[in-house]
């Protein structure tokens, strides 16, 4: 039996045959491979929506990493089943018209492994029920569209938006990394129905709100909910055909699903339903009042699909309310909005594809799809022109269209939420209101859409191309879309019943009771339909005055944009980072001492005075001998001296003084070995660094600031004063018995009389093996590096 | 200074060079029991080696003593490698020493140790690591 986990994997199998697939098969374009994938899959899918709709699910797990929890489990309800035909279907849709839109000169096995990338990733992402699967699919969309959106890689502008949609939707995916982690730790599961199930048990959690936040972060940066929409008007540099596919009918849903996915887990939270319905209202405000200024035919579509993002989004914020005093037969009423968005979210997905499709054909046979050198073209381009009418007075919300219907139900939603007593009043009322004046935009842009691409005057001039229609392959998907539009508008309840009712199920699954869902054409002269008519008298309006009232986008200058506050941030996380790595990698070694010994002094010195470890005790200390004293004295002497030598070799004579020093210091403190190694050790030095002067330069003294010397005396006096410190402390906290009485009996262990041999050579013989390996490796060093320069006859390697 | 008379220097050298050598192997045989041992053994033989260099030159010293000193350390370095491992075929951990007496013809009873075998390896790299650089050094120049 083939599973959904199957379904999944499909499409990345097929991603690799495409290369294979297109080098052997010339004759036969590629696309049709993958619409036979897409189309497939959706057949497989449709099967299941009669078992859907009795109220079935179907969950698959295949192991992967079960000790944490983490297998490939997928679960298949009408939530999933929704979006997974949605993808599948317009998958399918727009293979058929890259076929005919992308010429063979492309990267065509680039271009549709990548595409069904992103089909299985999406697949993915709906189906999955393990959130870290869910994870995992997620970044894969994003890197997918990354690969699309650039898919004219050699277009600095295609890079731009990639690495924008990249950025932008990847550290959204992080944050919600991190708030499935948090929701992990308070539920010990992963799974998204087990969570669901145990929702009462934690959300006294004080992780509950971050994970919310954070989760909520991932879906709006997704879903391009203001203020992270920017990436979508710049993602518009890509091939139409992904245009149309991701990034307005999946990808950006991706968030959609995600919030419609968790509210029966944050619903019965405020903060949900306030960040979920304000920043979607406020989208959806943006959206579509940023959409009108829009010259490029995409970037209106990608600002309306902004819009419609925002108030698919917001509707699903609203019927959060239904959870908000638990599940009871009162808060149905605020059901209907989740319905309301399901809809919508279908009907979008129709009409959005198809306008996009439609900009394709005319960027695509124009050669541009700049509106102001577009006008008269419904004569030329018949076909065309009607679909482009279908999907925008959809859009629009205008009978008889299936976006009338989702815009009304979208009103009847805000409505009955500003009837709900949470807090405010003014707030609650703001809703319809909001909604209701977006809508005009709405309208306003579908209008300028339509009428200033396909009529007015034709202006062949400005034309790459003259207008033809476009040839028959680009149009069936429009088409198809078109007629979907129309159909739906009629037969509203056949979707509503079978595909939309179960997914309700999933989003509500302890509602009691019939839901109670029914769409109606006609619901008498209410509320709706008044503000339905305004928006259309309104709308056409200010269509009619749009010249003399345009130039209010003026007062929003280009300067004040979240898209040149992106650039800035972007350039000044750079500009900053690059100073203060530049501010302390100054590349003396001088300045890298300081950083050390100033650590030092600050983690030392800090731990020395936080647990107060001056106590000094002298009691078991031996005497001090003249001659010792004698010995010390005359080192430092040698030592200060040093410091004021004025040539460099009576430093290195003064630095021996201080090695015999030493060597006499072992001989009194009665340790032969040592001071034997010692002076010989002292002599080979003395004699290397002699060796080295020769061909040293004159010593120069540093002519360094008054300022950074007394710096460098100040540490150099505080470093040796923690050092002595650390000494004399040590004394008092004698923690363990000494060790040695061990080896005091080395003659029975070692066979020798000599216990300092006897450690080096037996008893801790390890350390003595490496020692000498450090030696080996030091006269290989010296012997290459002196060999190696002369060898190659030019300066020594470390000039280069 | 091969070139020069410097013949106080010379017959001196063929004295003091000999006792060092033979004081290098003192220490290194000694070292068990008094000070001394691979590692200072190593240096002093190094020690009188040089100063056959300084007072006869490189050519002389070259022919007299046809020592590869870069081969000693790879040498000495095994032997003490070895010596460690060698105690894997007694089936105990790396690096255990033992020692034993012995009654040998012209010596007598002796004392004779592992811990000296790896003595020796450390003698031998101490001398060739020495001689290395510093001829490498002098043959730069």
């Amino acid at each position: 039996m083939i599973t959904v986990n199957l379904a999944i994997i499909i499409p990345f199998l097929a991603a690799i045959l495409v290369p294979f697939l297109h080098k052997t098969i010339k004759r036969i374009h590629i696309g049709w491979f993958v619409f036979i994938i897409s189309s497939a899959l959706f057949i497989f899918l449709i099967r299941y929506i009669p078992n859907i709709a009795n109220g079935d699910t179907y969950l698959y797990t295949i192991r992967w990493i079960p000790s944490y929890n983490i297998n490939f489990t997928t679960y298949l309800d009408g939530l999933s089943l929704i979006f997974a035909l949605l993808i599948t279907g317009i998958g399918a849709l727009v293979t058929i018209y890259s076929i005919n839109y992308l010429s063979s000169d492309e990267n065509l096995s680039h271009f549709y492994s990548y595409l069904l990338l992103f089909m299985g990733a999406m697949l993915g992402v709906v189906f999955s029920d393990n959130i870290m699967i869910l994870y995992v699919f997620w970044e894969l969309t994003s890197i997918s569209s990354f690969l699309l959106i650039a898919f004219w890689y050699h277009r600095k502008r295609s890079r731009e938006g990639a690495q924008k949609s990249l950025l932008i939707t990847v550290s959204g995916g992080f944050a919600m990394l991190v708030g499935f982690i948090m929701l992990f730790v308070m539920t010990e599961t992963m799974s998204v129905r087990e969570i669901i199930a145990t929702v009462p048990n934690f959300n006294e959690h004080p992780l509950f709100i971050p994970a919310l936040i954070l989760i909520l972060l991932g879906a709006f940066t997704k879903s391009v909910q203001f203020p992270f929409h920017i990436w979508l008007p710049t993602a518009m540099e890509a091939p139409t055909p992904v245009s149309a596919y991701l990034h307005s009918a999946t990808m950006v849903k991706a968030g959609i699903y995600l919030v419609a996915r968790f509210t029966p887990v944050f619903g019965g939270e405020l903060t949900w339903f306030w960040l979920v319905t304000g920043i979607g209202l406020l989208t959806m405000f943006w959206g579509s009042f940023n959409a009108i200024r829009q010259t490029d035919l995409k970037a209106l579509l990608a600002y309306s699909t902004i819009s419609q993002l925002g108030m698919i989004m917001s509707m699903f914020g609203m019927s959060s309310a239904a959870l908000q005093n638990g599940y009871s037969l009162d808060s149905v009423v605020y059901t209907q909005a989740a319905f309301a968005a399901l809809f919508h979210l279908m009907n979008h997905s129709t009409f959005k594809g198809a306008l996009f499709m439609v900009v394709g054909i005319v960027d695509h046979e124009l050669g541009t799809r700049d509106i102001r050198r577009l006008g008269g073209l419904a004569t030329l381009m018949p076909i065309t022109f009607t679909i482009a009418i279908i999907g925008s007075f959809s859009m629009a919300g205008l009978p008889p269209f299936n976006g009338f219907l989702s815009k009304e139900m979208f009103f009847t939603a805000a409505l009955n939420i500003s009837n709900l007593q949470f807090s405010s009043e003014t707030w609650m009322n703001l809703i319809p209101i909001v909604a209701w004046v977006a809508s005009i935009f709405t309208f306003v842009y579908c209008m300028i859409f339509v009428f200033k691409t396909f009529l007015g005057n034709y202006q062949e001039e400005k034309l790459e191309h003259p207008a033809y229609e476009a040839p028959f392959g680009m149009l069936i998907s429009p088409a198809i879309l078109g007629a979907l539009v129309i159909l739906i508008f009629f037969f509203p309840n056949v979707l509503g019943e079978y595909v939309l009712t179960p997914a309700m199920y999933s989003i509500f699954p302890y509602m009691n009771g019939e839901l109670g869902l029914h769409i109606n054409q006609w619901h008498g002269f209410n509320t709706e339909l008044m503000l339905t008519i305004g928006v259309i008298i309104l709308g056409t309006l200010l269509y009619i005055s749009l010249r003399h009232w345009k130039k209010i986008y003026r007062l929003l200058p280009e300067k004040w944009s979240f898209n040149t506050l992106y650039g800035n941030v972007l350039e000044k996380t750079e500009s900053i980072s690059n100073a203060v790595t530049n501010s302390y990698m100054t590349g003396y070694l001088r300045d890298y001492m300081v950083y050390i010994y100033l650590f030092f002094i600050i983690a030392v010195g800090g731990t020395l005075f936080r647990t107060q470890s001056f106590l000094f005790n002298i009691e078991g200390n031996s005497e001090i001998t003249g001659f010792e004293l004698l010995i010390t004295l005359a080192m430092m002497i040698a030592a200060v001296a040093i410091l004021l030598a004025k040539s460099r070799l009576t430093a290195i004579i003064l630095n021996s003084v201080i090695g015999y020093g030493i060597a006499i210091l072992f001989v009194i403190f009665r340790a032969p070995d040592l001071a034997l190694t010692q002076t010989i050790i002292e002599t080979v030095t003395t004699v290397l660094f002699l060796a080295a002067y020769y061909f040293l330069p004159e010593w120069k003294k540093e002519e360094s600031k008054k300022r950074s010397k007394g710096v460098n005396a100040i540490i150099s006096v505080a470093v040796g004063v923690i050092f002595t410190t650390i000494a004399l402390a040590v004394q008092n906290g004698k923690l363990f018995e000494s060790i040695s009485y061990f080896y005091e009996n080395s003659y029975e262990l070692a066979g020798g009389n000599n216990i300092v041999n006897a450690i080096l050579g037996d008893f801790r013989a390890f350390d003595t093996m490496l020692e000498v390996v450090v030696l080996l490796i030091a006269g290989l060093g010296v012997y290459t590096f002196i060999k190696l320069k002369a060898r190659k006859g030019d300066k020594p390697l470390e000039d280069k | 200074m091969a070139g020069t008379n410097n013949l106080i220097l010379r017959t001196a050298t063929s004295l003091i060079s000999f006792l060092l050598l033979g004081f290098g192997v003192y220490a290194f045989f000694a070292g068990h029991n008094s000070p001394g041992g691979g590692f200072i053994g190593g240096l002093m033989t190094s020690g009188a080696i040089l100063l056959l260099y300084m007072s006869y030159g490189m050519k002389t010293v070259n022919q007299m003593l046809p020592i590869n000193f870069k081969t000693m350390i790879p040498v000495g370095l095994l032997t003490a490698v070895l010596t460690s491992a060698g105690s894997f075929l007694f089936d105990v951990p790396f690096l255990s020493h033992t020692f034993g007496y012995f009654y040998l013809p012209i010596f007598g009873e002796v004392e004779l140790a592992t811990a000296m075998l790896f003595d020796l390896g450390v003698y031998l790299t101490v001398v060739g690591v020495v001689m290395t650089i510093i001829l490498t050094i002098t043959d730069d120049q």
